[in-house]
């Protein structure tokens, strides 16, 4: 066999592969496709974009993925990523990307659409939408007034085996760079091996929820949304878990960022541009207010859905959402095990 | 030509081994020491260890017994039996995890984990054992029984020393693949090297963390099959003689018929009618109904693209060493055809980082492309399609070539009309067999899939990650339909056992 026909075979296995495995061989005869790393829920970006390809002629193609493995991916790939545009679902990953120096500014007019606390000072991402810090809690397993005052309490040794979380995700990763911010890396560290030897460790936040609602665990470290979505369906999973805010800006009433932003290697950047202003301009806002996400709003004067407690009454803390250090969270979770 | 071809095809399956030494070396004894020595490994070792001791002391347990009672008892219908206890093999350990603790969310233990991958994994032992017993002369058995020996010490003195190389072989299979296993103990929440790679992974793509777990992993997988090796030992086990072996005379259970059956029905009940039972409630628990079928066609169409190519490649690959290994025997083919055995036993996901951060950094244009994904599969899959076109080969004579050469028929006409019909049988069989692990590949798949791209295994374990049960139901029903062919298969040619 030469190596001209293993050639051709591997070449036509390849097309043959590739020409099947476009989702929808629908494609734009304009060739004008922006490629989208998304790291936020699939339905929610869907549902954020509609309209965009027949009011633009620009078709979109996503790769979705996980937060901080579409950011690595991108700071591997540097100047050769097909991306176009990122999307996050917790800003720590956005600004791994952005300190590598791999994010072009975003527009000021699109950056003007969304409120001040929901975009980083250095104006290289844009916040699309935001998410609340929560503890999950079994009312029939522990009592209100037993549940702790602050989220750092839960490294305490009262609670042993006692507290769900999800450490391999992005979600809970978020929440401890928020800590580092707040209270540096010693005292995170110190929580942070509290928690592994307290924690239930459970795969997603959704795990969290159906374990507490089972009475597996009294309580779980979580975002507000998945308990929300899962009342909007009757209560499916949750139907017996309640949701406790810890307000007075502590550490557990982080609210964690979504961030969108156009990658300065890309090639199509004006258009790049038009999909991230789509993004937070009031319909694409409206659009996330009134989805099934229950994500909060972040653009300017557009309310949230009316299901939630408004993001101003949370009390979260102060955080810049473009200055979270993931690399040193990976690195703190790994000395104490978690990782 | 030939050699050449077939040296890529060894460096190829090498890949994934070379990329996690050179990485090692180039960490240095200090970043090593760091990430390899610190309580976390010590947990997964622990972890890790228990559960392949457990699961293979289970799986022997179980598929010795099982092939015993097949082989060499009076227990009835003992053809229907055979089947349903390979049937288990056309359930992919993930999609048996995910059925199990969807009804009961307890079994997030070591021990429900070692009920599951045991369930998964026992016909590994159970095929080539059961095989084993069907070649053992039933004379020793019979002359030991004359000598006054019970039917326990028959087996324990003169059946058991005879299956040792099947029984080892089939452990082997089964510790390989649980040191593989990802999406089963992910769901049950039992964390193990491989999950941990995941995790890492995730959270730093493929940082030195990943990799220094996975250089562990590595090691594990060639300990085992240097201990495979050492415990197989040199002595042969063939009858030297050529007489026509006698029927057997199965041993009459009498009263232990019952509790045989019984016995029988609880392992293919637990086995198989659970996880199908869970299938098909949450394919009609009202989820499913309103389920997007365009998306499932599409992914099934997707799947089988790939495996078709995956299977095209993979066994064009295996060609030159499949020859090789039978036309020039010695010591080079054989050293070719090791390094593909060596090189697929490492990890899906081991293969799967490799990969990555190879096509990243040194041929960006191929990341995220079919050709990587294909590659995986090839290292993965490569021994499959070996070993049919190796027996193959070994069945072709040699003489029509040297004929056809004399009335001067050139190399690639010979290829053509001669070597490649005589083989066809065998090439078609090694294809399906590859075609079918890459259906329900799912490690390296979620790795490396190309945008856009959702096959069944990812868009079920996408699903199934969500907890919406009853969403993944379909994609899981269609993996286990396109596997039972193949394990209908593999039930009738008990005699060639599988290769991982």
């Amino acid at each position: 066999m030469s190596r001209r026909t293993i050639g051709s075979l591997l070449t036509s296995a390849g097309v043959l592969g590739a020409l099947t495995a476009c989702g929808n061989s629908a494609a734009s005869d304009e060739g004008e496709t922006l490629t989208v790393y998304s790291a936020q829920h699939e339905s929610l970006v869907r549902t954020m974009v509609e309209g965009f390809t027949e009011e633009t002629g620009i078709e979109l193609e996503f790769r979705d993925a996980n937060d901080s493995e579409l950011a690595n991916q991108i700071v591997q790939e540097g100047e050769a990523s097909p991306a176009d545009v990122f999307l996050t679902e917790n800003s720590p990953a956005i600004d791994v990307v952005d300190r590598a120096g791999l994010l072009a500014p975003v527009d000021p007019s699109t950056l003007d659409q969304v409120e001040a606390p929901y975009r980083p000072e250095s104006g290289n991402w844009v916040g699309f939408a935001a998410r609340s810090t929560a503890l999950i809690h079994n009312p029939a397993e522990i009592a209100e007034e037993e549940l702790p005052a602050s989220m750092l309490d839960l490294a305490g040794p009262e609670w042993e085996g006692r507290v769900a979380i999800a450490p391999g995700g992005a979600d809970f990763q978020a929440i401890v760079s928020a800590v580092l911010a707040l209270e540096g890396e010693d005292a995170t560290r110190e929580w942070l091996a509290g928690l592994e030897r307290n924690g239930e460790i459970y795969a997603s936040n959704t795990a969290i929820m159906k374990a507490v609602d089972e009475g597996e665990v009294p309580v779980g470290i979580t975002y507000h949304y998945y308990w929300f979505r899962d009342q909007a369906q009757d209560g499916l999973i949750g139907d017996d878990a309640e949701l406790h805010y810890f307000r007075n800006q502590d550490p557990g009433a982080f609210v964690s960022v979504s961030g969108a932003g156009v990658l300065a290697s890309s090639d199509q950047k004006d258009d790049a541009q038009r999909l991230v202003e789509w993004l937070t301009s009031p319909e694409g806002q409206e659009r996330l207010a009134d989805s099934s996400a229950l994500e909060y709003a972040v653009g300017v004067g557009v309310p949230s859905a009316e299901a939630l407690p408004p993001l101003a009454e949370l009390q979260a803390p102060a955080v810049d959402p473009g200055s979270l250090d993931a690399p040193l969270v990976t690195e703190l979770m790994q000395e104490v095990g978690l990782l | 030509m030939t050699l050449a071809l077939a040296v890529g095809v060894a460096a190829l399956a090498l890949l994934p081994l070379g990329y996690i030494t050179w990485y090692t070396a180039d960490l240095g004894w200090d970043g090593v020491r760091e990430l390899v020595l610190r309580p976390r490994v010590a947990e997964l070792l622990w972890n890790t260890t228990r559960l392949v001791l457990g699961t293979v002391v289970c799986c022997a347990v179980l598929g010795v017994g099982a092939a015993w009672l097949v082989e060499r008892s009076s227990v009835p219908a003992r053809r229907i039996w055979h089947v349903l206890l390979v049937a288990p093999l056309a359930v992919p350990a993930f999609v048996n995890s995910y059925a199990w603790i969807s009804l009961l969310p307890g079994l997030d233990t070591y021990a429900g984990a070692l009920l599951v991958v045991t369930l998964s994994y026992f016909p590994f032992v159970y095929l080539p054992v059961a095989a084993a017993f069907r070649g053992l002369d039933p004379a020793l058995e019979d002359t030991a029984r004359g000598l006054g020996l019970s039917t326990w010490a028959v087996f324990r003195r003169v059946q058991l020393p005879q299956l040792r190389v099947a029984l080892l072989g089939g452990s082997l299979l089964v510790a390989l693949h649980l040191l593989a296993e990802f999406g089963a103990l992910q769901m049950l929440r039992y964390p193990t090297f491989t999950t941990a790679i995941y995790d890492q992974y995730r959270a730093t793509f493929n940082g030195p963390g990943a990799t220094m777990l996975a250089g562990i992993l590595v090691l594990l997988c060639l300990g085992l099959l240097l201990a495979e090796i050492r415990l197989r030992g040199r002595r042969g086990y063939a009858r030297t003689a050529r007489g026509a072996a006698r029927p057997v005379r199965p041993v009459d259970l009498r009263g232990l018929t019952a509790p045989a059956l019984l016995a029988l029905g609880a392992l293919v009940g637990l086995a198989l009618v659970v996880p199908l039972v869970s299938l098909g409630y949450w394919m009609t628990s009202g989820r499913a109904a309103t389920f997007e079928w365009a998306a499932l066609t599409t992914t099934t169409g997707t799947t089988l693209a790939l495996a078709t190519a995956a299977a095209a490649v993979t066994t064009a690959m295996a060609l030159p060493t499949g020859w090789l290994a039978v036309r020039a025997r010695g010591r080079i083919s054989t050293l070719l055809e090791r390094s593909t055995y060596l090189g697929s036993s490492v990890p899906g996901i081991v293969v799967a980082l490799a990969l990555v951060t190879l096509s990243i950094r040194a041929t960006p244009w191929l990341y995220q492309t079919v050709p990587v994904l294909l590659a995986a599969y090839a290292i993965l899959f490569l021994p499959r399609a070996i070993v049919t076109v190796r027996s193959a080969v070994e069945q072709a004579p040699p003489l029509y070539d040297d004929v056809a050469s004399s009335l001067g028929s050139s190399a690639p006409d010979r290829l053509r009309r001669i070597t490649l019909p005589l083989l066809a049988p065998g090439i078609g069989a090694g294809a399906a067999l590859v075609f079918l692990a890459v259906v329900t590949e799912l490690t390296a798949t979620l790795l490396l899939a190309p945008t856009g791209t959702t096959t069944l295994a990812t868009a079920f374990w996408s699903a199934s990650s969500a907890l919406e049960y009853g969403a993944a139901a379909p994609y899981a029903v269609i993996m286990v339909l396109l596997s039972a062919p193949a394990t209908v298969l593999l039930s009738r040619d008990a005699r060639r056992g599988l290769t991982p």
